[in-house]
């Protein structure tokens, strides 16, 4: 497997401005005569999407979704950051730079990171160019908030619904290139196979989710914007049909998947409320600006309050436990969340959680009512505090929140290279479906960021590269009567086909249920590898079970649910084995990837340097066992340190 | 608690539908109604029958997926949430809920509870965007926008797009939905060049759509589940007749 990630020579400042500089153009008259598949309508997708149609390709996009602006990006609450300094506190892109690159406790590219900062301004320009109603201070200027793990206040946001008013103007550029007959757009498609070409990706292969007909289509080449994996833990704060289909068929069709078990779990979500649960709520990680987190200091007074016995309010204050601000006194509340998540467990472990299920801690901010009044807190805050009391019946003006951790984002993916193309030539993969930018961490408010800078900044840029090597001869060549296509077809309505003929007896919901306990059990906050060779084992039980034991109802031809869960389900199953193996292999702690086997006598995570700076990619074999490559990371521009917020 | 179900089932788009009776136990009332539809489906695969089809996605209140009348109501009986956001708590043990899909000329039914909104997207690449192609901007602080207008132009862009407002009326006008997105945009200095073209192209999509007229009934707003008040229409209206007006006297 080719990793070359092909960095451009010379100072991390100037590299992407000279890469910009030596890659080829296509003359603007020949641009129409290429085709380019965008696969995902998120912020990445329809960025990538509307931009390229702009430059004058010819573009077709599919998502899984009614509408394009339905994607998950519209539900990221908090922010997105740019390193404008216009707070003057001392923001520059180098120290967007360091903060993304420490915070992703160094297991990130320098080169990428250093690019995603330098275009972090560009963003903001573009999005209130398109309308994007972001908050503004009383002068007409923008404002911003600060977000976990930095010192600065770079965080541009639009209310709680910071992605959606991004996506809804990632959506508006692509519905004017869709009006201009420039995108043609299939909603309510899905993919289910890339078809490869001479070793190129040359198409797709999609299922239509309203008439169930499988169809083929052919491109120059192929754009994967399809987010990530979070819903292997069944559990988690993604949408429901968000899934890691179209990334892992790539995989299995030879693209290498990198860093597959680092997963973010989030630290403000709403605790799980009983057996019926299909999904996670997040409360915005800006909440934590202004709430204090705390749990009980004995756990009697923790029995007290989960048998409801005891108001939280009237625990005097020097029985309350603010761990994080004891633990982390210069960032406090605001540690990155990886260690935020990790201690709110390591409380609950000690039997001081809150909630009935006894996990749960408490986000108090009687504080900074007191503070700044209660029409502050209700500026700021106001939908979130809603939405929580829509969820819980609870009225967090009088009572102390409640939160605790959950499945939020995936920063492995797909391995790209700088100009974000994976291992086999013409696939390329924006936002969260690479694992490029945010190493084994990722900062708050960073998502969006990366999402907008590849879909609008890179892609555009890297594809035309690709396109102009191939050559104008090239354009448009390949053919659906290549018989990759017919075969790729064949293979996919098989499986299908397959999946309703088991005829068994457990929903695909049950095992989806089943395979996200294994997950999060043994591959979640904390991983061990004992726990990790037991779930590997669990999870071939789970499969053979699946293949055997499957019920489905309905029809292929038809509108079916179901069957598309059970599709995604069957892949989830394998992929959570393979994020095991990931899990299992890097014998470090590092970021959201916690082996208890690797901490320092205070429980801080132990990273291995020496042996583990590298990037792990997994290459496909079929009926074998996946194989490992390394990309090692190379960091000429930042000193290694243990990642302290002390 | 215990529920009787009353669902609209449909099997294809060109299908005749009916309301078909079930029965569901042990609903906990901390569910939330998508996820009692999830434990009827669960029964229902069990018991060898083809589940019912809803649309749901993000199950936070934010996609505007999820799409269903319940007991006559968009969205159902909670003041400005959307289905997925809807806890049992707020239904009685035992008693019969009716869910039907929406209905409107505009959103033909494609399954059961599944309706084709796309009519919504027509809207939008009519004239839904202003004009700004990609790396072209200008820094973002070279406009000041005064926070008033920042803030009126986000509460009509917190419009998700569900089409609640169209399933409530009964001409299934989308003046809400059309009103709230000229609204936001025309706002905005940055969305006042193409303002008047904006106004009428997307009215023009809006009637070729088949959405019917606004005659003032007011149920969009009391069932929309992101509050946008029925100003937005009286802008959308506002900006609609100066541009008609402007294109006839040739301005």
């Amino acid at each position: 497997m080719n990793l070359d990630p092909k960095i451009p020579e010379g100072p991390l400042s100037e590299k992407w401005s000279k890469h910009k500089f030596n890659m080829r153009l296509v003359n603007p008259a020949n641009r129409r005569k290429y085709h380019v598949i965008v696969v995902g309508s998120g912020l990445a997708g329809s960025s990538a999407a509307a931009s390229l149609a702009e430059q004058g390709y010819n573009v077709s996009c599919f998502c899984y979704q009614d509408s394009p602006r339905r994607a998950h990006s519209i539900a990221a609450q908090g922010g997105i950051n740019a390193s404008k300094n216009y707070q003057n506190d001392g923001d520059s892109i180098q120290r967007l730079f360091y903060d993304t690159i420490k915070g992703g406790d160094y297991r990130s590219r320098e080169a990428n990171v250093y690019r995603l900062a330098e275009v972090s301004s560009n963003i903001i320009d573009q999005c209130v160019a398109q309308g994007v109603p972001f908050a503004r201070e009383y002068g007409g200027l923008l404002a911003n908030r600060s977000f976990g793990g930095a010192q600065v206040s770079r965080t541009f946001y639009a209310r709680g619904q910071t992605g959606q008013q991004l996506l809804l103007g990632a959506y508006s550029s692509l519905n004017r290139q869709i009006g201009l007959g420039k995108v043609t757009m299939h909603t309510r498609h899905e993919m289910l196979d890339l078809v490869i070409i001479d070793g190129h990706a040359k198409g797709i292969i999609t299922r239509n989710l309203v008439t169930g007909a499988i169809t083929s289509h052919a491109a120059d080449c192929v754009v994967l914007t399809t987010g990530g994996y979070g819903n292997v833990f069944y559990l988690s704060t993604n949408a429901q049909g968000c899934n890691v289909t179209a990334t892992y068929r790539a995989f299995k069709k030879g693209a290498g998947f990198a860093n597959p078990c680092y997963t973010q779990i989030h630290p403000t979500c709403i605790p799980v409320h009983g057996e019926d649960q299909s999904k996670l709520t997040l409360m915005s990680e800006s909440l934590r600006n202004d709430g204090r987190v705390w749990v009980p200091k004995s756990k009697d007074i923790a029995e007290k309050i989960r048998a409801g016995h005891l108001d939280p309010n009237s625990v005097a204050e020097e029985d309350r436990d603010y761990y994080l601000e004891r633990k982390y006194p210069s960032f406090g509340n605001l540690a990155p969340r990886d260690i935020s998540s990790r201690s709110a467990k390591e409380v609950c472990d000690e039997g001081r959680g809150v909630a009935s299920t006894g996990l749960g801690v408490f986000l108090d901010f009687r504080d900074a009512i007191q503070r700044e009044g209660e029409q502050d807190i209700r500026e700021r805050y106001g939908n979130l505090f809603e939405m929580y009391n829509r969820i819980t019946g609870e009225d967090p003006y009088q009572t102390p929140m409640m939160i605790f951790p959950a499945v939020h984002y995936t920063m492995g993916g797909l391995w790209v290279d700088y100009n974000l193309q994976s291992s086999i030539p013409g696939l390329f993969v924006g936002g969260e479906a690479n694992f490029s930018d945010h190493g084994a961490n990722r900062l708050g408010a960073s998502a969006l960021m990366q999402g907008l800078a590849d879909g609008y900044f890179v892609l555009p840029y890297t594809i035309g590269n690709y396109l102009g090597e191939l050559g104008v001869s090239a354009a448009g060549s390949v053919s659906l009567s290549d018989p990759a296509f017919a075969k790729t077809e064949k293979l996919v309505r098989e499986r299908l086909n397959q999946l309703l003929a088991i005829k068994g007896n457990r929903s695909p919901r049950s095992f989806h249920k089943e395979l996200g306990q294994i997950i999060w059990d043994y591959c979640g906050m904390a991983r061990s590898q004992s726990g990790l060779q037991e779930a590997i084992a669990k999870i071939d039980e789970l499969k053979h079970e699946f293949w055997t034991n499957l019920r489905l109802n309905g029809r292929l031809d038809n509108l079916n649910p179901e069957l598309e869960r059970a599709g995604r389900v069957a892949d989830f199953i394998e992929f959570g084995q393979l994020m095991c193996r990931d899990a299992l292999m890097r014998e470090e702690s590092c970021g959201g990837h916690f082996r208890v086997e690797h901490q320092t006598d205070e429980g801080e995570a132990l990273r291995n340097d020496q042996e583990y700076s590298f990037v792990g990619v997994w290459e496909y074999k079929e009926d074998a066992k996946p194989v490992l490559h390394k990309e090692v990371l190379n960091f000429e521009n930042v000193q290694l340190a243990t990642r302290s917020y002390k | 608690m215990k529920l009787k179900l009353k669902i609209w089932r449909q099997d294809d788009k060109d299908s005749q539908g009916l309301f078909k009776n079930y029965s569901l136990e042990n609903v906990s009332k901390d569910a939330s109604f998508l996820e009692m539809l999830d434990s009827l489906n669960e029964q229902l695969i069990a018991k060898d029958e083809v589940p019912v089809s809803f649309d749901h996605d993000c199950r936070e209140g934010i996609c505007g997926m999820c799409s269903m009348t319940i007991n006559g109501e968009p969205h159902g009986p909670e003041k400005a949430t959307t289905t997925c956001q809807l806890h049992m708590r707020h239904f009685k043990d035992g008693e019969t809920i009716t869910i039907e899909p929406w209905r409107a000329r505009a959103f033909p039914v494609l399954k059961d509870l599944v309706t084709d909104r796309s009519a919504f997207d027509s809207i939008m690449q009519a004239g839904g965007f202003i004009t700004a192609r990609t790396g072209s901007a200008v820094d973002a602080n070279e406009i000041p926008i005064p926070k008033e207008i920042a803030d009126e132009a986000m509460d009509a862009a917190a419009c998700i797009g569900c089409g609640a407002c169209v399933a409530a009326c009964p001409n299934a006008s989308a003046m809400l939905f059309t009103g709230a997105k000229v609204s936001h945009l025309n706002k905005l200095p940055q969305g006042k060049a193409e303002k008047e073209r904006r106004s009428l192209l997307m009215v023009e999509a809006m009637e070729d759509a088949g959405f019917g007229g606004c005659t003032n009934v007011g149920a969009c707003e009391a069932v929309c589940p992101k509050s946008i008040s029925l100003d937005v229409i009286a802008h959308l209206n506002r900006d609609f007749h100066t541009s008609s007006i402007k294109k006839i006297l040739n301005f």
